[in-house]
């Protein structure tokens, strides 16, 4: 089964949620794919780390097969080509990596050059399998990244897959090959705004969904509000515990620590096995 | 000598347009015969990139200066290999600005921005 955990911001709680998750079963694959800014590897710190680079194809021309006819700039949509002098320009950083240039033209004299753009780095953490994209600084896009993640994601078995915040391409390619989505949200205004941006979200791709509230207090609770509004689902309710911050601060992992959160998860991952038959 | 400037209406009398990649024309100043002409710029609705297309717009038009208030790293790229001169623009008209090249007052424009990319060219 693969769980998705995603939050309309930052902050909310998506890797204290998916790295407990994770945790609370025995044997699982724990994904980052928050890749511009990865953090759970610092819960888990995954051992015997492998790092393989993560590239994109971008046109190489061979000037002297170039005849400037200028095709690929005319096709490129993004601009990432220009033609002076009969001399061809390649902007790497514009460039989509369609490799519709390469194909288009005529002379052959474009060929595939890969571009790094990042890694993935994969270690063990206990029974945890734990796999985290990194993208490099100054790019643009850490969707190439998330594709090669997600073609890694084991078949058999629970997945846990961290998603970036947010309600963008990336966290598309995070939850499209999702069995579950889970929701997490803080009990403020923006909060359930930001809840309501990923629920907008999963209701257009169709998928399953439930809600975790962290950080609840007593009182006021607008996600609270919003699910009984809509309807939907509250999985598990995180309360504001100092033991609990202080652990995260510490960067220690909850269910490892202490029997009461290892129950809290361990409870909200069977109550989500029993949302979808899998 | 061709000089572009980026502007926003047609018109010898209107400022110059303080975008270079998406502004929505460009004057084509011909300072041989005096002649100016309007054209629209292909650029201003790209997805990305407007900066480049741009540039190679006033390369394919045989431009050989460009009076802009700012221009980007990748135009200046393309402008700079296509030996295209850029020029600091001035508070003024088109015509004001055209006159001051002319009469050798326009600074080198040597600020060049990194660019707004996928910001949609921006006004800041």
């Amino acid at each position: 089964m693969r769980i998705a955990v995603l939050s309309g911001k930052g902050g909310t709680g998506k890797t204290l949620v998916s790295v407990n998750l994770a945790c609370a079963a025995e044997k699982a694959t724990y994904i980052d794919c928050d890749v511009e800014a990865p953090n759970g590897h610092l819960f888990l710190k995954p051992q015997n780390l492998k790092t393989q680079p993560v590239s994109v194809i971008v046109p190489q021309v061979d000037s002297s097969k170039c005849t400037a006819c200028r095709r690929c700039v005319d096709f490129c949509r993004y601009n990432a080509l220009a033609l002076l002098k009969e001399k061809l320009l390649i902007f790497y950083e514009v460039c989509h990596s369609c490799q519709g240039c390469i194909l288009l033209c005529p002379e052959k004299a474009l060929c595939k050059m890969p571009r790094p753009i990042g890694v993935i780095e994969s270690g063990m953490s206990g029974g945890v399998t734990a796999l985290t994209g990194r993208l490099n600084t100054g790019e643009v896009s850490g969707v190439p990244i998330i594709k090669e993640l997600m073609a890694l994601m084991p078949d058999q078995g629970l997945t846990v897959i961290d998603c970036p915040p947010g309600s963008a391409c990336s966290v598309m390619e995070s939850i499209r090959k999702a069995d579950f989505c889970l929701l997490v949200a803080e009990p403020t205004l923006f909060g359930a705004h930001n809840l309501k941006m990923v629920y907008e979200l999963v209701t257009l791709f169709k998928k399953p969904f439930g809600v975790v509230l962290n950080k609840c207090l007593p009182g006021e609770n607008p996600s609270a509000q919003f699910c009984s509004e809509k309807g939907l689902n509250i999985l598990a309710k995180i309360p504001y515990d100092p033991e609990l911050g202080q652990i995260n601060a510490d960067g220690l992992v909850a269910t490892r620590e202490s029997k009461a959160f290892f129950n809290l998860f361990g409870n909200l991952l069977r109550r989500i096995q029993g949302e979808v038959p899998f | 000598m061709t000089i572009f400037l980026p502007v926003e209406e047609k018109s010898l009398d209107a400022a110059v347009c303080p975008s270079f990649g998406r502004a929505p024309l460009f004057a084509c100043a011909d300072t041989q015969s005096g002649d100016c002409r309007f054209l629209e710029n292909p650029a201003v609705t790209s997805q990305g990139g407007a900066g480049i297309k741009a540039a190679q717009f006033l390369a394919d038009g045989s431009a050989n200066a460009l009076i802009t208030f700012r221009c980007g790293e990748n135009a200046a790229q393309v402008l700079t290999a296509a030996g295209i001169m850029l020029y600091k623009a001035q508070a003024g008209s088109l015509n004001d600005n055209i006159k001051a090249l002319q009469d050798n007052r326009l600074p080198l424009l040597e600020e060049i921005h990194t660019g707004f990319h996928h910001h949609g060219g921006g006004s800041k």
